[in-house]
C-alpha cells in the first residue's frame, strides 16, 4: 500500500493512487500479489494508464507475480478520497468534493462567493467553477 | 440465445450508438463548456458500453470481447433503441434526444440495481451515478433553451416533436425482454412508463413545450427487425479501421 502511496494519479499528479482511493485491496496470495482496483468513471481513459502505473511500481519493488484485479462494486464515491488527498487537491487548486454538491470555497483566496460555470470539466471527475470575488476560474473535484 | 446476453447487447448497444452519435460533436459544439460536456457525457457512455458488451461477451462464451461485439458486427445485429441511432441535428436537438434518453436510463438503471444477477446490478450501480449526472444537465438544457427566446423555444419544441415518436419503442417488450423480466434480470418494461410520464411532463412544463399528443411509437431498432437508414452511416464512420484493416490492434 506504501509503495503504491508514491505513485501519482496520472491526470491529478498531486494526489496518489491510494489518496484517490481506488486501490481497494492488496494482498498475498502464494507468490502472487493481488492488487484490487476500483476504477472511476466507466470511460475514464486513465483507467488502462493507472493500471500499467500500479505494476510498474510494483515491479521496481521487486514484485515479480502481479495481478490486478476490476471490482466494479461497491462502486468508487469520492467518499474514499483520503484526507491527506483532499488537502493536497485544494493547495493545488483543485476544490475537494462536498457533499452539499458544490465546492466550499474558492481554492485560491477561500471567498464564498461562486458560480458554476459548467457541469463538466477537463477529466470526467471534475466541473468547472469561477470565484466571483477573484474572478479565477478552477476546477472542482466533483462529488460523486 | 440467452436472455441475460439479449439483455446485455440491448444496454450496451443503446449507450454505444448514443455515446458516438454525442461524441459526433467533439471540436464542434457551440462552445468549449458545452463541447467539453458532451465529450465527457460520450466518454461515460462509452465506458457503460465497454461493462455491458464486456458481460455480453463473457456470457455469449465465443471468446469475443467487447470490441469484437462492437466493431466486428453490421447494422442489424445491433440491439440498441432507435431514439440512440438519430442524428445529431441542431445541439438542441442532441439534448433533447439525451434528455429524453436519460431519462430512461435513470429508471432503467435504478430498477436493475435489484437485478437477481448480480453482474447487472453491479453495472448498474455503478452507471446510474454516471447517468443521473447526465440526466441533470439534459434536463438543466432542455428547460433552459426551451424557455429561452423564441429561436430557442421554437428549435426546442421541433425537437421534441421530431424525437418523442421514438420514446416508445423503450417500453415495449418482446419475447427476450420477458425472458429477462421472467427471470429477474430486468424490470418489465412498461412499468417504468408511468414514472417516465410524470417526469417528462414536469420537464415539458418547465421548459414551456408541448409534448405531442399521438403516441405512435417507431420500433425495430431494440429487435433488429429494422433500423433507420442513419445507423448503417455511422457505423462506417465508427467501425471504419476495423473494416479496412481487419483486425487491426495496437
Amino acid at each position: 500500500m506504501q509503495w503504491l502511496d508514491d505513485v501519482p494519479d496520472p491526470e491529478i499528479p498531486v494526489i496518489s493512487l491510494v489518496d484517490l482511493g481506488i486501490i481497494r485491496h492488496v494482498e498475498w496470495v502464494g507468490e502472487t500479489l493481488q492488487v484490487t482496483v476500483t476504477p472511476t468513471y466507466s470511460g475514464c481513459p486513465a483507467t488502462s494508464v493507472i493500471n500499467f502505473e500500479i505494476e510498474k511500481a510494483l515491479r521496481e519493488h521487486g514484485v515479480k507475480n502481479i495481478i490486478l484485479k476490476r471490482q466494479i462494486s461497491p462502486p468508487w464515491t469520492t467518499d474514499w478520497l483520503s484526507q491527506k488527498g483532499r488537502a493536497k487537491l485544494e493547495e493545488y487548486g483543485i476544490a475537494p468534493p462536498q457533499p452539499a454538491g458544490g465546492p466550499a470555497q474558492c481554492p485560491r483566496c477561500q471567498s464564498h462567493d461562486l458560480e458554476k460555470l459548467s457541469q463538466f470539466g477537463s477529466t470526467p471527475c471534475k466541473a468547472q467553477w469561477r470565484c466571483k470575488s477573484c474572478l479565477e476560474p478552477f476546477d472542482y473535484f466533483k462529488c460523486i | 440465445m440467452s436472455a441475460l446476453f439479449e439483455f446485455c447487447l440491448r444496454m450496451g448497444d443503446n449507450t454505444l450508438v448514443l455515446g458516438h452519435r454525442v461524441s459526433e460533436w467533439c471540436g464542434h459544439a457551440p462552445v468549449l463548456e458545452e463541447d467539453i460536456a458532451l465529450a465527457n457525457t460520450a466518454l461515460d457512455l462509452i465506458g457503460q458500453t465497454q461493462l455491458w458488451l464486456g458481460l455480453a461477451a463473457e456470457v455469449q462464451g465465443e471468446g469475443k470481447s467487447a470490441d469484437d461485439l462492437a466493431f466486428l458486427r453490421d447494422a442489424w445485429d445491433f440491439r440498441n433503441a432507435l431514439l440512440c441511432e438519430l442524428p445529431n441535428g441542431d445541439f438542441g436537438q442532441t439534448l433533447m434526444r439525451q434528455y429524453l434518453f436519460d431519462e430512461w436510463h435513470c429508471m432503467m438503471l435504478n430498477a436493475l440495481r435489484s437485478s437477481t444477477e448480480k453482474r447487472v446490478s453491479d453495472i448498474a450501480d455503478k452507471a446510474i451515478k454516471e447517468a443521473s449526472y447526465h440526466l441533470e444537465r439534459s434536463r438543466d438544457t432542455v428547460i433552459g433553451l426551451g424557455d429561452g427566446t423564441t429561436e430557442s423555444h421554437a428549435r426546442m419544441q421541433a425537437a421534441l416533436d421530431y424525437l418523442y415518436p421514438y420514446v416508445g419503442e423503450l417500453f415495449v417488450a418482446d419475447g427476450h425482454d420477458e425472458a429477462a423480466t421472467k427471470a429477474g434480470i430486468a424490470p418489465d418494461l412498461a412499468s417504468l412508463r408511468d414514472g417516465y410520464d410524470a417526469a417528462l411532463s414536469a420537464t415539458m412544463a418547465a421548459a414551456m413545450l408541448t409534448i405531442p399528443d399521438d403516441k405512435f411509437a417507431h420500433k425495430g431498432g431494440r429487435t433488429g427487425r429494422m433500423h433507420t437508414e442513419h445507423l448503417g452511416h455511422m457505423l462506417t464512420q465508427m467501425q471504419w479501421l476495423q473494416r479496412a484493416y481487419p483486425g487491426a490492434s495496437w
